[in-house]
């Protein structure tokens, strides 16, 4: 196939830039955006309805939007983003042209539109059966159909994806081994094909079952598989997160991995020791052996748990050593106190790194555990929980970079530059919030998914205790402030992209500061000089608050009933 | 840099820093701990799931339900019959759209083999405020055996969305001396 791809220069990086690439990556990140601020907009009035002293939205809409929130956010903003993170890291960092445009255009047209048709069988009113669609409770056929379509889409993105790095390698468009971030969007790649692979076995049959030609779907089985696709769709996410991490570590300080070799190792991990992931979802279901759970639950020994807690290390230990090699090298932590805090790249990488660690990362792991799981499943604390690692971890990553796409791929100058310097903050913290204190409702036995933690109208009172309410109308607050950083970015966003000043082609953004590549702080690498104090308190100060929470649930769970 | 080829080459063959391996030790040993500790309060602690579980039908498990109601009703509340099983007994707790049937009235530190089945869709049993959590899935039916070791009111919330009525979906369990 000859070379009809057309091609720009990056005037920042010097990069060849594909434009079907380009074009391709812009119209997944506008996708993106709308589906994030669609689906955001029902998480308001989810947590809207959570708040006591609100209670927003009547039960039937309330279990509408909850399931529209879980669809919108987790399913379509997280995966259109990840098409744009796939073309970016392959055909722009490996200055190649992109394999197949008119597939990746086709797998494009799939997503949305089957992201449309689900959306449109949830407002229809009759699909509220909430993301995960446990069977028996059946959702209209469309909706089924619908994630059916999109999850084909994605699969053609990602074999766009692994034919672009066949291009490149055979076009010889980069020199030795493929970028670091490449690699981890690789690793997120080959996740992709297992999860939708599981997505397949399992939501086939059941759009099947809807239409009336299968006649029986074991709800256990179900569960298992679904799981297979929903779970591991969850370290897609952190694969492709730490990439931006990278990415991001890279663009605005030069940085360099510590060490390619644990970077790339710590990747695969993820790889190997997926096993089924879904076992940490299925600790209180009726008949599976605990050898069955707690081999599963752990990964395998929590090796996959060590690849993030490796990758929780070695980037900020490759921003610190960039930053002393600048010269910032006073104390422990002036490297950090001097670090780009206002530019809203750096801020929305560092906090998602610290909040993925210390928020949804532990308790991830705790609530994981074969037996804490027993205090936890189904409460507030898994909600809690997973808007730390998806939202202060993933979503706020995936904001952080688009700071630097725009100017980069759109080629438009950011506007708001002093709304954009706050929008981390204000969703990073929001976020925060929201999950910490769905977790304390969690812990004190609020139930997710629930409408009316009063139960006004159930036949047997039952009254959940005084801090329970107060944590859910903290939650309520903290709700209306992601809500707002989230506009904040969808503001910015879409005021750039369309209003911003068009850069001419040879001219570089002046906002957010990235250094030229050629800034790339040299030698560090796995040179025996190296020297990262910050780094290594900062990863203790987590590792003391990872052993004091995981043995507090051990007390936790060591005070309720005897059970056998 | 990380969205760059590495710089050098052959990266595979770099000495890798000490900082390094000594966090991935660290992590690697704790990793190794948690997935021991797990193992090790099988035998330990108290609180554990048998995993005991039997494929049934909603009309075979109603009918044993129906059984154990039928011999050990104490009373009528609200329209439940309580029901007050004996020590060391199978107790049947039915999960239905929307409602955790019957009451059930246990002894403290007295042991219950306590039965769990849907008749329609899952179910979450939430017991409240201890806060034990377990999943209710039709065609099966799951035993956990149970100690109360606190008197009281106890109550039982659906935790698993179970429709529109799911937030009206209480129970309840006594425990007395
Ligand atoms: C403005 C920002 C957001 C707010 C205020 C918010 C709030 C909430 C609340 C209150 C719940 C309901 C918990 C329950 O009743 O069970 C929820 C559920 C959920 N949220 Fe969010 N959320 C936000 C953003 C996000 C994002 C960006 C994602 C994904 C990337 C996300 C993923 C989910 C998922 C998967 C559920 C579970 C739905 C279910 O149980 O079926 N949320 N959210
Ligand atoms: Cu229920
Ligand atoms: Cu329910």
């Amino acid at each position: 196939m000859a070379n009809s791809a057309v091609f720009r220069t990056c005037p920042t990086t010097g990069l060849k830039v594909d434009r079907s690439a380009e074009s391709l990556i812009k119209a997944n990140a506008v996708a993106a955006v709308v589906f994030l601020a669609v689906g955001g907009l029902f998480g308001l009035l989810v947590a809207l309805t959570r708040w006591p002293a609100v209670h927003f939205l009547p039960a039937d809409w309330f279990y509408l939007a909850l399931t529209a929130h879980g669809l919108d956010v987790l399913l379509v903003w997280i995966i259109f983003f990840e098409m744009a993170v796939l073309y970016f890291a392959s055909a722009v960092l490996l200055n190649s042209r992109l394999a197949g445009p008119k597939w990746a255009w086709t797998g494009f047209g799939m997503m949305l539109v089957g992201a449309i048709i689900t959306n449109i069988a949830v407002l229809r009113g009759q699909s509220s059966v909430m993301f995960t669609s446990y069977v028996p409770m059946m959702a209209e056929s469309s909706f089924y159909l619908g994630i059916i379509l999109f999850a084909v889409g994605a699969l053609i993105g990602c074999f766009v994806f692994f034919g672009t790095l066949v291009v490149a390698k055979q076009e010889k468009t980069y020199q030795g081994s493929i970028p670091l971030v490449t690699f981890g969007a690789l690793t997120a790649a080959i996740i992709a094909v297992f999860t939708i692979a599981s997505g397949a076995i399992i939501l086939i049959p059941t759009w099947l079952y809807s239409l009336g030609i299968v006649k029986y779907i074991d709800p256990l089985v179900y569960k298992t598989i679904w799981w297979g696709m929903g779970h591991s769709s969850q370290q897609i996410n952190v694969s492709a997160h730490v990439a931006v991490w990278y990415a991001i570590a890279a663009m605005v300080f030069g940085a360099k991995p510590l060490s390619e070799k644990v970077s790339r190792m710590a990747f695969l991990m993820y790889i190997l020791f997926l096993q089924l992931a879904s076992a940490h979802h299925m600790l209180v279901e009726p008949g599976f052996s605990s050898e069955w759970k707690i081999f599963n639950t752990s990964y395998a020994m929590y090796l996959a748990v060590l690849g993030s807690m490796v990758h929780g290390m070695t980037v900020p230990g490759s921003i610190e050593a960039a930053q002393r090699a600048r010269g910032l090298t006073k104390g422990l932590f002036e490297w950090l106190r001097k670090a780009p805090w206002s530019n809203p790249a750096f801020a929305g990488m560092f906090m998602s790194l610290v909040f993925f660690g210390f928020i949804g990362g532990i308790s991830g792991v705790v609530m994981g555990t074969e037996q804490i799981n027993l205090i936890m499943h189904n409460t507030l604390y898994v909600p809690g929980h997973f808007h730390g690692t998806v939202v202060a971890g993933t979503t706020l990553a995936f904001m952080a970079i688009t700071y630097l796409l725009v100017p980069l791929i759109f080629r438009r100058e950011l506007k708001f530059r002093k709304l954009a310097q706050w929008q981390p903050y204000v969703f990073g913290i929001g976020v925060a919030g929201i999950s910490l204190f769905m977790m304390g409702a969690g812990t004190l036995g609020v139930a997710r998914r629930h409408w009316d933690m009063t139960f006004a109208d159930a036949q047997l009172p039952f009254d959940y205790p005084a801090t329970a309410f107060l944590m859910m109308g903290l939650n309520g607050m903290f709700a209306v402030l992601a809500a707002l950083g989230g506009v904040m970015f969808v503001v910015i966003v879409v005021g750039s992209v369309f209003f911003g000043k068009k850069l001419a082609p040879d001219e570089k953004p002046s906002y957010p500061e990235v250094p030229p590549s050629a800034a790339a702080v040299g030698h560090y690498g796995s040179s025996d000089t190296l020297k990262i104090p910050g780094t290594a308190m900062l990863v203790g100060i987590f590792f003391i608050a990872f052993v004091l929470y995981y043995f507090v649930n051990w007390k936790y769970l060591s005070e309720i009933w005897p059970l056998s | 840099m990380a969205i760059t080829p590495p710089s050098q080459r052959i990266w595979w063959k770099e000495p890798i820093a000490k900082i390094e391996l000594i966090w991935i030790a660290i992590a690697f040993t704790w990793g190794l701990f948690m997935f021991f500790m797990m193992i090790y309060w099988h035998g330990a602690g108290e609180q554990n799931l048998s995993n005991e579980a039997y494929k049934t039908t909603a009309q075979q498990y109603a009918r044993k339900a129906q059984a154990v109601i039928d011999e050990y009703t104490v009373r009528q509340e609200n329209g439940f019959p309580v029901v007050r099983p004996p020590e060391g007994s199978d107790v049947y707790l039915i999960a239905r759209l929307w409602q955790w049937w019957p009451i059930l009235e246990l002894e403290k530190d007295k042991s219950y083999r306590l039965h769990l089945s849907s008749m329609d869709w899952q179910h979450g049993f939430s017991l409240q405020p201890v806060n034990i959590n377990v999943q209710v899935h039709p065609g099966y039916d799951m035993v956990v055996t149970v100690r109360p070791d606190q008197a009281g009111e106890y109550g039982i919330v659906c935790n698993e969305f179970c429709g529109i009525g799911h937030h009206n979906m209480v129970g309840k369990i006594y425990v007395v001396e």
